[in-house]
């Protein structure tokens, strides 16, 4: 069997890092620091201080662990082999959103080197700068404008053409880079290879924010629907996951989780299977309990075996009045995002005053597979592969939880299946990390089903009350939002193993909760979370930064403690915001008799929001109209559209999405039959995968909002598989899609994987009130709920 | 352990291991095969389809002692990289793919269907489809894929 590799492409790396990492062996570091520089002879004058702001890779790279390849410098991101190969490391991962492929294509693009010869190192920390975690959209913000991985691809180009211009003696302005040389504009025979002009020395050149990026109007790579290189790989059963891992000597082992949440240990009785065939040990850390195995099987029969007494954990809040505990529940965190401190006055003023409560379930990421990782601890020393969206993150909580130094942890992302948020991957590294250090061998562990969904940091559930202020002319002169939302744990990031499931159990706490009441008056504007509508304003520290007109705005959200772990999943908050604000705003335009579209536009200022509901709008053949749509009959099948729109995060891209549905009046059941979809992400890298991306957040959005929810009873998570978490299989009737894409070359790439599913509850809930007249003001929709709202 | 004797993608392994493991665990663990794959172990969404004797089984949760001797394909079996079967050129010239992982039961359940029935309507094959999972929700292009492929079959 293969050994797992370093890399994913060894034989295909540029020739030179490939033998400088040969001979520095853990750590490319060491190449970096060895290799020979590169006097690179023009002025970097007048941009100091823009490097300095850009010095650090979050997103950025902001809080970069101290020996990260830094990312301010060329070195971290891009060597250029003897043989003209080009390896690019990057923090941001292909997690199936088609990331690798676009990141080549920038390489390839700004480098002017052909797609072919680019080789990508993808998060190894080893190897790649720490950029936190690839999510919230935000890998095209940060490595596809002028810092990171696209401005060092601009620097190093303008350095090839400011030696090129050296070497042949010829002016930079008559020169031209084409497929990694630089050439005359007018003569192509004078010309030299980057190979020849860096003759096997590093750039050690800083990235330069002011480099020269190409228009999207001279590009021949980047933009282009480029297919993804894995695919082949993919659909032939080659490709290698995190599942794939096998390392040798490797054993196999389980996890035995807590018979209830919060339950703790009390008795391990290993003797109930010491017997057992392939038997290795039983690893005990705190309320940790896990088992090793010789092989994979034997170590699921004896987990299944072994006798583990629990204490019987506290009791649960009751599901049925949950919505209603987090209301009431205290302490609290509450955060005040926008305040005009006016709202209450506006309310009193206004000719009608609209009050609506959404509820939103927890839902779970419920990845098609259930989670790997495979762990190689011995003694001082750490290596594992993990599907972790953060290998630096994961670095520095795995020292923690080994009681080893960080930097002989090494981290290697592999591919998990797809995990929109925080599933778990990090928990699952944990747990073989921890059985790997008992048995001082490499070893591999694969959740159960059940293990995954019961134990995963769920996304967020939400109790939002909405309120607005109509004035006599149907305007909305004042919004309120106030919502509940439980939190517990989160991502590790650099110091918090306790907030996943195996860190917790291992003896490490939660971030605390820490109670705030009242808020802070808001200093700065922040909508991450998507809690301030697109309609106002926006005004904190004297400006305006909302998308709306409307000026009385308040938006004040109270986090509470959960009795199950949380974390970001697919567009947190912003989903569960974006289906309050949006519904909310369907149900003033019907009180106002007025055409949803019209209505939205009649509220915005954003031209980019504003851009996608009219594209949205023109791409479904948008019928003027107020809602509902006089009903005709009380049977049968009633048919109806509705609108939805995101401006995600505020300003990281924007999305509106018309969904045509057909109601069953007597079962309740909902047929969506048409979803149009506009997005704006700035300038498009690759088309398809972006199509791709927003034809999945769409479906994902409409599983989501149709039949998924985390369920449990007394002391325990119920949905646990495929049966008792609904979502939707591959045969249900899927809506025929249109997905419009407005490219902007003339501003900066946003993110764009969550744009699409933020708005999808929404569309369907609003299309549902147009066909039918009732109001569905809880996910999922289920047939029982819809029926209710019908006869409501 | 007892030996047993298996018949995957046209090889003969005899193996040593316990009857009753299921066959997924002997495919990725013992043949070290990455088409099969772990998404459940119940059953219930398909990624560890594999082909026995033409029909999608899910070898999760079947005994490996009950496919002794038979023909047993999996993903890899079909085609290669630089060979792929047309389901699986399908597939790739769709891109009909985003994490890929269930990719395996998607294009293997779609095979046994076609192969059963070539002239399938639309509604038809989304109802052999309706027992396996993607969570991406790749379905769009993965319908597209499995009718250019039903295309390219009946030709």
């Amino acid at each position: 069997m293969k050994n797992p590799s370093f890399i994913e492409n060894e034989n295909q790396m540029a020739a030179g890092a490939a033998d400088a990492l040969e001979r520095a062996g853990f750590s490319r570091r060491d190449f970096m620091k060895g290799s020979g520089a590169l006097i690179v002879c023009f002025s970097m004058g007048g941009v100091s201080g823009m490097l300095q702001a850009q010095t650090r890779a979050g997103a950025f790279g902001e809080n970069a662990a101290a020996d990260s390849p830094p990312a301010n410098q060329v070195d971290s991101w891009i060597a250029i082999g003897s043989d003209g190969k080009v390896t690019a490391y990057t923090g941001k991962e292909e997690l199936g959103q088609g990331m690798s492929t676009a990141q080549m294509q920038l390489v390839a693009e700004e480098l002017c080197v052909p797609f072919e010869r680019v080789n990508l190192i993808v998060a190894d920390t080893s190897m790649t700068p720490d950029q936190g975690v690839t999510s919230g959209s935000q890998s095209h913000p940060a490595n596809f404008n002028h810092s990171n991985l696209g401005g060092a691809c601009a620097t190093a180009r303008e350095a090839m053409l400011q030696l090129g211009s050296k070497h042949l003696n010829i002016p930079v302005e008559q020169l031209t880079a084409v497929a990694g040389t630089i050439r005359s504009k007018t003569d192509a025979s004078k010309k030299v290879t980057y190979a020849e002009l860096l003759a096997g020395k590093k750039f050690d050149l800083k990235v330069d924010p002011a480099a020269k990026r190409k228009p999207a109007s001279e590009w021949t790579v980047l933009g282009k629907p480029i297919g993804r290189p894995d695919m082949a790989q993919m659909a032939t059963g080659t490709f290698e996951y995190a599942h794939n891992v096998r390392a040798p000597g490797m054993l196999h082992g389980m996890v035995v989780r807590p018979s209830a949440v919060g339950a703790t240990l009390l008795k391990v009785d290993e003797s109930s299977v010491s017997g057992m065939t392939g038997f290795v040990k039983v690893v005990i850390k705190k309320n940790f309990v896990g088992v090793v195995a010789e092989k994979p099987w034997q170590a699921v029969q004896i987990a299944g075996k072994l006798d583990v007494t629990w204490s019987p954990g506290p009791e649960l809040p009751k599901q049925e009045t949950f919505y209603d505990h987090l209301r009431n529940q205290k302490p609290t965190r509450d955060t005040l995002l926008v305040n005009s401190t006016d709202v209450d006055q506006k309310l009193g003023e206004a000719a009608t005053v609209v009050k609506a409560t959404y509820l939103h379930p927890y839902q779970m990421h419920g990845s098609i597979a259930s989670s790997c990782a495979v762990a190689d601890v011995q003694g001082e020393k750490a290596t594992v592969w993990s599907p972790t969206q953060g290998v630096w993150h994961q670095r520095a909580t795995l020292a923690m939880l080994l009681g080893l130094k960080a930097e002989n942890v090494r981290v290697i992302f592999r591919r998990g299946s797809g995990c929109y948020g925080i599933n778990g991957a990090d928990a699952v590294t944990y747990d073989a990390a921890l059985l790997s250090q008992a048995v001082g061998k490499p070893v591999r562990v694969q959740l159960t089903r059940k293990d995954e969904m019961a134990w995963e940091n769920y996304g967020f559930a939400f109790t939002i009350d909405e309120r607005a202020g109509l004035d006599a002319q149907g305007n909305i002169i004042a919004w309120d939002h106030e919502a509940w939302s439980p939190v517990l744990g989160n991502r590790p990031v650099y110091t918090y193993p306790g907030n996943v499931i195996t860190g917790y159990l291992a003896g490490f706490q939660p971030e605390e909760f820490r109670p705030r009441s009242p808020a802070p008056e808001p200093t700065t504007f922040s909508n991450n979370s998507n809690a301030i509508p697109s309609y106002v304003v926006g005004h904190v520290a004297g400006a305006d930064h909302g998308a709306g007109k409307v000026k009385s705005e308040r938006a004040l959200l109270h986090n509470v403690v959960s009795p199950f772990w949380t974390g970001p999943l697919r567009s947190p908050q912003r989903l569960q915001n974006t289906f309050a604000h949006e519904s909310f705003m369907d149900e003033l335009a019907a009180r106002v008799k007025a055409d949803p579209v019209e209505f939205r536009l009649r509220h915005l200022s954003e031209p980019r929001m504003i851009d996608v509901v009219k594209a949205a709008a023109k791409g479904a053949n948008w019928d003027p109209r107020p809602s509902p749509k006089a009903r005709t009959a009380s049977a049968g099948v009633a048919s109806g559209r509705g609108i939805s729109c995101v401006a995600y995060e505020g300003d990281n891209g924007f999305s509106a999405m018309v969904a045509e549905v057909e109601v069953d009046l007597a079962t309740g059941k909902i047929t969506v039959k048409r979803m149009v979809v506009a997005i704006d992400a700035g300038p498009i890298s690759n088309p398809d995968g972006l199509r791709n991306q927003s034809e999945g957040g769409a479906l994902q959005g409409l599983s989501r909002a149709l039949g998924e929810e985390v369920t449990w009873d007394d002391h325990n998570v119920t949905s646990i598989d495929w049966r008792t978490y609904h979502s939707l299989p591959l045969g249900f009737s899927v809506p025929k899609m249109d997905v419009v894409l407005l490219n902007r070359s003339d501003v900066p790439a946003t993110g764009a994987g969550e744009t699409a599913i933020t708005v999808v509850a929404s569309a369907i809930g609003n299309a549902i009130f147009d066909a039918t007249g009732a109001r569905l003001r809880q996910v999922p929709f289920t047939p029982e709920r819809i029926k209710a709202a019908l006869s409501g | 352990m007892s030996f047993l004797s298996l018949k995957v993608n046209g090889q003969t392994h005899s193996l040593d291991v316990d009857p009753t493991t299921p066959l997924l665990y002997v495919l990725s663990d013992d043949l070290g095969l990455r088409g099969p794959k772990f998404g459940c172990g119940l059953g219930q969404c398909g990624s560890c389809t594999v082909l026995v004797k033409g029909q999608a089984v899910r070898s999760c949760i079947t005994a490996v002692e009950s496919v002794q001797g038979v023909e047993i394909i999996t993903l890899e079996g079909l085609g290669t990289v630089e060979k792929p079967h047309p389901i699986q050129k399908a597939f790739i010239e769709e891109q009909a793919a985003q994490c890929g992982f269930c990719l395996n039961g998607v294009i293997l359940t779609a095979k046994a269907f076609l192969d059963k029935n070539p002239k399938a309507t639309e509604k038809e094959i989304e109802e052999g489809m309706s027992r396996v999972l993607c969570r991406c929700f790749t379905h769009t292009r993965m319908f597209r894929a499995i009718q250019r492929a039903k295309q390219g079959m009946a030709r």
